[in-house]
């Protein structure tokens, strides 16, 4: 009896440490971020490494703000982020709707293509992209960062799984009932559906929040960078003050992180959402 | 009373038939323009040739100077390096990770979760710039971490084997966790009642692991492994901030490749063939990976 309480003792052991060894290494990196966000950037690489908070959090920010103007960096990120979270999310729960809902013609085919864009590597639009919003004379635009990927081919993939969920019976009673069918999509089909709707608005806030490539090549000149952009540029710096980019990181980091743990249920069962499911 | 008889319903323009259409429009038409004639404009950029701002069709010239520059075919052996050698120990860790977490042993495993998908959500750009901090090689935390066990420092991102596996690192530390929530929630639907009977036939934890838990994950580890091959590929943020695809082009990826073709020397015809052999690559890996991981499903 005595041996077996002991052995499952060490197994939990075991199972702890090595977890707990799991989490530093992947929450290390974070604490070091807030570290340098408030040290200036001697102290940043001192030996041995320092490891407390320090006091030039306002330097940082006030540096920070002379380099790259970060307010103006961060209402840039908010405005296209909020305006392409909002947007794609109506965009796609149609479609999502539609696809679960409805038969039509031409509905397997056009879902199949969306699908098969799922793979198609991102960079293969670059080019022709770029060269139609330079045509278009849209570069340095909002427009330009947030129309491209508003049709969001998994987001659309995720609203018609957890559509498919709607009872028809429903549907049909409201259309007895004489609701019109944009009726019946917003009055009843998008508040039962409340949960799956902030899964995939959450998804898509991440995605366009951490977003670098496509507004790296559209977004040249600084007050339109978005927050990884302007990074970036700091570190192509001659001089890098690390205690200004520790800062500008944490910045970037530390409202999705907010975000995330207030939502992380749904954030994670809107990744897993009809993508495990056999 | 005959008055609250609906009156005949008008010919409405929204009825069930027309509804659906109108519902993909937005979508379809925001697809159409940015996506699929993007694709297609590419693949036609291909076969073109730029000189002195006029156009022409150029056949295969741009796939023929692609299979004769060395510099690509760098990009394409460093891309499968880090592929090959990222990709089994990330899903590996991630399993064994997920695995541990389904432990009946364990308490406080939202904890756990969320603190192992945590580095999934930050910015690429950002974490790229921590790493490149820590990984410093004169003032860096882990050299510091090696000095004090007694080991020499490595230049981390200055030499061109350890640049490789800095990336290697800083890619695992990323997306370990994400893959761990979904081999997490595949554990989750493999029945119970099989361990049980394993472990009335007498059968050990780690023989379980190899004939129940494995098996039954089979198709999840093909989802992993599609999406992070494809991710991988497309490897580009990392090697951007971390790197600049140095030191002497070992951490050039495919994708950086392309990007600087396109912007920094605005050869816009080259750097299309070079996204059409990304896509003919993955194309070809998610169908043999199909083949091999999953037999019919």
């Amino acid at each position: 009896m005595k041996k077996k309480k002991i052995r499952e003792l060490l197994k939990k052991i075991g199972l702890y440490s090595f977890l707990l060894i799991g989490v530093i290494i992947s929450m290390f990196p974070f604490y070091w971020m807030f570290i340098g966000a408030t040290n200036p950037s001697g102290r940043i690489f001192s030996i041995p490494p320092n490891l407390t908070p320090g006091d030039h959090f306002f330097e940082n920010l006030r540096n920070l703000n002379d380099t790259v103007g970060i307010w103006r960096v961060m209402f840039n990120s908010l405005s296209i982020t909020l305006l392409f979270t909002l947007f794609s999310v109506m965009i796609c729960s149609a479609a999502g709707y539609a696809f679960a809902k409805y038969r039509f013609k031409g509905r397997n085919a056009i879902f199949f293509t969306l699908l098969l864009a799922i793979m198609i590597p991102y960079h293969v639009t670059l080019i022709p992209l770029f060269k139609l919003m330079a045509d278009l004379e849209w570069l340095n635009t909002y427009r330009a960062v947030i129309l491209p990927h508003l049709s969001y081919p998994f987001a659309i993939f995720l609203m018609r799984q957890n559509m498919k969920a709607i009872p028809d019976s429903l549907l049909e009673a409201a259309r007895v009932d004489g609701a019109g069918e944009f009726r019946i999509f917003f009055r009843v089909v998008l508040p039962t559906m409340r949960p799956a709707l902030a899964a995939v608005a959450i998804f898509l806030f991440m995605f366009q929040w951490n977003n670098f490539l496509w507004p790296l090549v559209v977004m040249n000149s600084s007050d339109m960078y978005t927050l990884p952009v302007a990074l970036s540029s700091l570190v192509g710096m001659s001089r890098i003050d690390y205690g200004q980019i520790m800062l500008g990181t944490t910045l970037s980091t530390l409202p999705i992180m907010i975000f995330f743990l207030m939502l992380q249920k749904q954030f994670i069962s809107g990744i897993l959402g009809g993508s495990v499911k056999e | 009373m005959e008055q609250s008889v609906k009156p005949k319903k008008k010919r409405k323009f929204i009825t069930p038939k027309t509804a659906p259409y109108i519902f993909i429009a937005p979508a379809v038409l925001l697809f159409v323009i940015f996506t699929l004639y993007p694709v297609i404009s590419s693949l036609i950029l291909s076969f073109q040739r730029t000189t002195g701002g006029v156009t022409e069709f150029a056949g295969l010239a741009n796939y023929i100077r692609l299979f004769n520059d060395p510099l690509f075919y760098k990009a394409l052996s460093n891309t499968f390096i880090i592929l090959i050698i990222q990709v089994p120990i990330m899903l590996t860790l991630a399993v064994i990770l997920a695995v541990f977490m389904n432990s009946a042993l364990l308490k406080m495993r939202g904890f756990f979760r969320v603190a192992f998908f945590m580095p999934a959500i930050t910015a690429l750009v950002a974490y790229a710039i921590i790493f490149m901090i820590l990984l410093d090689e004169n003032y860096g935390i882990v050299n510091y971490m090696l000095n004090l066990l007694g080991f020499d420092s490595i230049a981390w991102l200055n030499d061109p084997f350890w640049a490789k596996v800095s990336l290697i690192i800083a890619v695992t530390w990323r997306w370990t966790g994400y893959n761990m929530v979904i081999f997490l929630a595949g554990l989750q639907n493999i029945s119970s009642s099989l361990y049980e009977a394993a472990s009335i036939d007498g059968a050990g934890k780690i023989r379980q692991f190899f004939s129940i838990t494995l098996p039954q994950l089979k198709p999840i580890f093909l989802f992993t492994f599609v999406l992070s091959t494809i991710g991988t590929l497309q490897l580009f943020d990392e090697p951007f901030i971390l790197t600049g695809g140095g030191p002497n082009n070992s951490t050039l990826t495919i994708s950086l490749y392309l990007y600087m073709n396109g912007f920094r020397y605005f050869d816009f015809n080259y750097a299309s063939a070079i996204a059409y052999v990304l896509v003919i690559i993955i194309a070809i890996l998610s169908w043999l990976q199909m083949k091999v991981v999953g037999d019919k499903e």
